[in-house]
């Protein structure tokens, strides 16, 4: 992780605090911006009145009905899916002690994945309220395996990540089995894989909100002894921090976190991996400052992404799992450029 | 005596380390384990800060198990400084010293006044106040070692165990980091528990000295009485001849020939030439 590491200049910690106020004030705005921007935008473009009009409560015509039943929770699953992801994946980078760790590296999302592929193909006329039920347990599922096979007498980093990417990649063979067996129903399965929230109704949101809402306060409350762990578990221990313990809930509640994220809008990428990244390289690696701020970078992400995946080419709408990917691999490949550089030195 | 190891096996999963190791460590001296790569000091010292369960035997810390205890409670008493250290990215050197309050320190509880004296405390001591906006990963090597060494002094402890303090330092900076070793087990009347490759670093700040062999205790005592040729031919391998060091008076080891040339030569000598 300290190959990224982005010598921030020296500074004392009253101008580090009133810069990061700074930094999360100005997301937080920019998002709310973004909100709005996006329930402008669908199959048809709405005018600001139009949207006000709607959220106000004022509008009764057909376009604030629309901006109600089908722009809106959309937008609103756009943050919970944008800070969940954020969140877990600075928390697993943070305790898998890898930079590159993100929920798909550990085998929630591909797990996940799994689980729900199989509902879709191999029984597709069970109910809809189904799919994200038995998604979450395949991301659960698959990092208890992950877990178990990378116990032997306490887990070291290294063991979870490679378990991970192992059992990720078991996974991933799983899902290809089943799109090739079951070639049917492959493309509505495609797109829960490639990650859309194409026709969320609120009560995706309300599935994902307690998760959310619980889990994130945690994660934070757990902020400080995350920063012991990064000291490296002998002085971790040292310090007070029984670190199995500590690495056990913590992985745990990013993981249900995630797996509750991607259950509900499915697996899209790059936004649990990218956003705290951003965040460390803006406000430092202490987890009390960066995890908010990673929230807030995954929702702004999110807007963005699924604001251009419905009005890129309407009234076609691409996942958008497939508009972070892109907008992430480049992102992704830059860091890997800037990692080779410094792990030189 | 408050911290001791009792007859302890340690073992890494099957690979044996140590059998039947007991370690007295003196209040208030500073106590330094030697002996060659793979003696078993680094594990031993791991055993008695708690970082490593022994397979029999125990570790008392204050007259109780010191796997009865837990992690917090082990930490409030006793500091630890492992060998390798991984400073967090982007991490002042303040941030770093306030790690050291960390087992006093509820999650959601501000700090107290207390831990804002310790750590004021622990920066100006090791004279690392001037360099608190710092950068730790931009510091020189002494300056990190530091920094190291506040953190764990900002826990507060009496007893600081540190593994090879000087590893990866140069010869000035080795020095300065004995020296302020010492003077915290002089002026605050600090246990100080260290491992160290250099014996005659060893000869030089120690007052007590283990030396350790295939993970068993060989000697125990000041180095004046330790640091004999015959300990260093035994437990290093090597022939040396011991001086007095030309200013303190410690033992001064001099080298005289590797393990190799020794070897040889008591060939030698056991079939003289016809």
């Amino acid at each position: 992780m300290t190959a990224i590491a982005t010598a921030a200049p020296s500074r004392s910690p009253v101008v580090r605090e009133r810069r990061r106020r700074f930094l999360s004030t100005g997301l937080f705005i920019a998002c709310v911006v973004m909100t709005f921007v996006s329930l402008m935008i669908g199959t048809s473009v709405f005018s600001p009145a139009t949207v006000l009009r709607a959220i106000t409560g004022a509008g009764t015509d057909q376009s604030a009905d629309v901006i109600i039943k089908f722009q809106l929770p959309r937008v609103l699953l756009c943050w919970l899916v944008g800070i969940g992801l954020a969140v877990s994946g600075g928390v697993m980078q943070a305790v898998i002690r890898n930079s590159l760790a993100a929920p798909n590296i550990i085998g929630v999302t591909k797990g996940a994945g799994l689980a729900a592929v199989v509902v879709v193909l191999a029984a597709p006329t069970s109910p809809a309220f189904l799919l994200p039920v038995v998604a979450f347990a395949g991301g659960v599922l698959a990092f208890g395996v992950v877990y178990l096979a990378a116990y032997r007498s306490g887990t070291t980093p290294a063991r979870l990540a490679l378990v991970g990417i192992a059992v990720s990649a078991l996974c991933e063979a799983g899902i290809l089995f089943f799109l090739v067996r079951y070639p049917l129903n492959v493309s509505s399965a495609l797109i829960w894989l490639s990650g859309s929230l194409y026709g969320r109704t609120m009560m995706s949101f309300w599935q994902i909100l307690p998760w959310v809402a619980i889990l994130v306060p945690l994660l934070l409350y757990y902020s400080r002894r995350l920063d012991a762990l990064g000291l490296g578990d002998d002085l971790a221990a040292g310090l007070g921090e029984p670190v199995e313990r500590t690495r056990r809930i913590t992985l745990l509640l990013s993981v249900g976190l995630a797996s509750a994220v991607v259950a509900g809008a499915g697996t899209i990428g790059f936004v649990g991996l990218v956003a705290p990244h951003i965040a460390r390289r803006l406000v430092g690696g202490r987890h009390h400052a960066y995890l908010p701020v990673a929230g807030l970078i995954g929702a702004f992400m999110m807007l963005v992404a699924d604001t251009i995946a419905r009005g890129l080419i309407p009234p076609l709408e691409i996942p958008s799992g497939l508009v972070t990917s892109v907008i992430g691999a480049p992102y992704f490949l830059y860091l890997l450029a800037k990692t080779g550089k410094a792990g030189a030195r | 005596m408050r911290l001791q190891a009792e007859g302890v096996h340690l073992a890494y999963e099957e690979k044996v380390v140590a059998r039947d190791l007991s370690i007295i460590v003196p209040d208030g001296k500073v106590s330094v384990l030697i002996g060659p790569n793979g003696s078993g000091k680094s594990t031993a010292l791991r055993a008695l800060a708690r970082l490593l369960k022994p397979t029999s035997g125990s570790v008392v810390l204050d007259g109780k198990s010191i796997h009865s205890l837990s992690t917090k409670e082990v930490a409030r008493r006793l500091a630890i400084l492992p060998q390798l250290l991984i400073a967090p990215e982007s991490i002042t050197v303040e941030d770093l010293v306030w790690f050291g309050r960390h087992p006093h320190r509820s999650s959601l509880r501000t700090p107290s006044t207390d831990d804002k004296d310790t750590v004021e405390w622990a920066l100006e001591v090791t004279g690392s106040a001037e360099i608190r906006d710092r950068q730790v990963d931009q510091l020189s090597g002494g300056q990190r070692q530091r920094a190291w060494i506040a953190l764990c002094l900002a826990q507060g402890t009496d007893l600081i165990l540190l593994d090879e303090p000087t590893t990866f330092l140069d010869i000035a900076y080795q020095l300065d980091v004995l020296d302020l070793l010492a003077d915290l087990n002089r002026e605050q009347n600090k246990t100080i528990v260290m491992v160290l490759h250099d014996v005659n670093q060893a000869a030089e700040y120690a007052q007590n000295v283990f030396v350790l062999s295939e993970g068993t205790l060989v000697d125990e005592g000041p180095p004046e009485t330790v640091l004999t040729c015959d300990m260093m031919r035994d437990v290093f391998g090597i022939e040396s001849q011991i001086l007095a060091h030309p200013v303190s008076g410690k033992p001064l080891c001099v080298p005289l020939k590797g393990r190799q040339r020794a070897l040889a030569d008591a060939a030698l000598t056991a079939t003289p030439p016809a």
